[in-house]
């Protein structure tokens, strides 16, 4: 059949038996997201469209999490009009402050998305659900407003690179340093219009968390999507959030792929990503001392509960440093209050640490930690473009929870291993 | 369709952060989000944009965030047509869906200079600097995609019938 893990998905959702790239289909979604600040652009169209009623009360999905809680009164009149249209189209799963997550952390954990699954969403970090093996792409406010409506989008089929994991990590290398040390390597438009699909030996020893800030940043390496192969550790993921049956698509044994890039996970160091480009990347052992204004530690790329006992294990006992402004924002509701309950939260208030409720807020710069004129963050996020965090002058170091946690105690850009036992 | 008119010129991955900055994206009120298109990458933009109307930019543009806003904001500025190397897969699905032409043409992108005047026809896929006299060419839209920017968006097309 010679068709990749994400082409299988599709032409199943398209309801034929085979699909070959560059092809256009029309597919039936699993799953139609979008957030407080795409939605309101999408429920605009959808009212020009004159349909009464979105095609699945619980497909449709809408999470206040970017400019939530309101940052001003412009965001909450943005979230008011989503949550009046949610109302008023019996919208199920709609998630306000109290409930709500990072959109990306949030689905998977309240499982909203299995194997096999087409997810679209109105944020470009949709695709972080290839981590469970499904479909998931974000699109624009138009393609949400048509899916609403219809439960259809139409695809271009994508070719695909295919990586191959091999080895084991390091201590205190995660996710995000594999992610950025393959950007680094293919660039920002690496694979652009294609998907990136993760397979071999090493794929076992990430674990789902890893995977999801993987898949998480294929869209900085210009992807359609990010997938991985299921295996246990997915199948266990799923059966644990979700009631609905995973579908395993495998790619074949044939399939054609544009290229196959081999990853030993064994040699990945700490990989930091310099402004203002996800592919300026440089490993620890090789920088100057870079000081820094700002550590934020969190979003749908890094605000996992993984991440964050991570980064509390390394803060356990110390101070943040002086003149540093350390944010820590766990991804969502359940994740904030496990941390708590274990006491992760205590450690960051002890070390200095500012503990925000779940939101992307200093992510795409909007609140909860901007910048001022020059000043320098090391985040756990997912872009350094230019005024990213807040003045343009400013600017955004990408790294891993490991190398923000060190870097807040340091003061500078540094790696978990430079800390003093 | 016929686009005619000056260009402004960019470089690789212009991004959809500095096309329209997220502080910004509290309003989907077109006009506003139009007054802060490109303000981090280009102060003078609002000025060019006066008399130009045509952009021509490297690869990867429209890289990052999937909002709406970014093509939006710059079809509201006056911008009839987007002449890139390459775009990003979400903008470029976007910008077809608000109805803002783009034409994906490394060698145009790469000849053709800010300042000066371009005619295109994009039923022929014919693009013409009218400075230096050179001629490109680049695939026309297949007859959807035409249809959809004729009609102004994705959502107008739908409502007058011409995608079912």
């Amino acid at each position: 059949m010679s068709m990749t893990m994400t082409q299988k998905i599709l032409a199943a959702h398209a309801g034929v038996d085979k699909v070959e790239a560059g092809e256009l289909i029309l597919v039936s979604l699993d799953r139609v997201l979008g957030n407080d600040i795409t939605s309101p652009v999408a429920i605009r169209e959808f009212n020009k469209l004159g349909y009464d009623a979105v095609y699945d009360k619980t497909k449709v999905t809408m999470v206040m999490d970017h400019f939530a809680p309101n940052k001003d009164i412009k965001a909450a009149i943005q979230c008011k009009m989503c949550r009046d249209f949610c109302r008023e189209k019996e919208v199920v799963h709609f998630y306000d402050v109290g409930r709500m997550g990072v959109e990306h952390a949030l689905l998977p954990e309240r499982g909203l998305v299995v194997s096999g699954d087409v997810v679209i969403g109105a944020d470009s970090h949709t695709c972080t659900y290839g981590a469970l093996g499904a479909f998931s792409t974000g699109v624009g406010s138009s393609d949400m407003a048509c899916g609403m409506a219809t439960g259809k989008a139409w695809f271009k089929v994508p070719s695909a690179i295919k990586f191959v994991l091999t080895g084991k990590l390091n201590p205190h290398i995660t996710g995000k340093d594999v992610i950025l040390h393959i950007i680094g390597k293919i660039g920002v438009d690496g694979a652009l219009y294609r998907s990136m699909e993760f397979t071999g030996e090493g794929v076992s020893e990430l674990s789902v968390t890893d995977r999801l800030t993987i898949c998480n940043m294929a869209i900085e390496a210009g992807a359609k999507n990010g997938i991985f192969e299921v295996d246990e550790k997915t199948l266990a993921y799923v059966k644990e959030h979700s009631d609905r049956e995973p579908v395993v698509y495998r790619a074949d044994e044939d399939a054609v792929y544009d290229e196959v890039i081999e990853i030993d996970l064994s040699t990945i160091k700490p990989t930091v990503a310099f402004p203002h480009l996800p592919e300026n990347t440089h490993t620890t052992d090789e920088i100057d001392e870079i000081r820094i204004d700002q550590v934020v530690i969190g979003s749908c790329t890094n605000g996992y509960y993984e991440n964050i006992k991570e980064a509390a294990e390394i803060m356990r006992g110390r101070r943040v440093a002086d003149g540093v402004r350390a944010i820590i924002i766990p991804a969502t509701q359940e994740i904030y209050l496990r941390a708590m309950r274990e006491g992760l939260l205590e450690v960051f208030i002890e070390a200095g640490c500012a503990v925000s409720t779940p939101t992307c807020g200093p992510c795409l710069g909007g609140h909860m930690g901007i910048l001022a004129p020059h000043e320098r963050a090391v985040a756990t996020t997912n872009r350094n473009f230019v005024g990213r965090m807040g003045d343009p002058t400013s600017e955004v170091y990408l790294a891993s929870p490991a190398v923000a946690a060190a870097s807040a105690i340091l003061g500078r850009i540094a790696s978990a291993d430079e800390l003093e036992d | 369709m016929i686009f005619e008119g000056k260009v402004i010129k960019y470089g690789d991955n212009v991004d959809t952060d500095v096309i329209i900055p997220a502080r910004y994206l509290n309003t989907i009120d077109k006009k506003e989000l139009a007054s802060h298109c490109m303000e981090d990458l280009d102060l003078d933009f609002q000025e060019k944009v006066k008399t130009a109307n045509i952009i021509v930019a490297g690869n990867n543009f429209g890289c990052g965030s999937s909002r709406e806003h970014a093509p939006l904001a710059i079809k509201e500025s006056g911008v009839t047509l987007v002449i890139a190397k390459s775009f990003a897969r979400i903008f470029y699905r976007n910008a077809i869906n608000i109805g803002l032409a783009i034409y994906e043409c490394p060698e145009a992108a790469e000849a053709i200079e800010g300042g000066d005047e371009v005619y295109s026809d994009s039923d022929r896929g014919v693009i013409v600097d009218k400075t230096t006299g050179k001629t490109f060419t680049t695939k026309p839209f297949p007859p959807f995609i035409a249809q959809i920017i004729a009609d102004g968006g994705l959502m107008e097309a739908i409502k007058k019938g011409n995608i079912r």
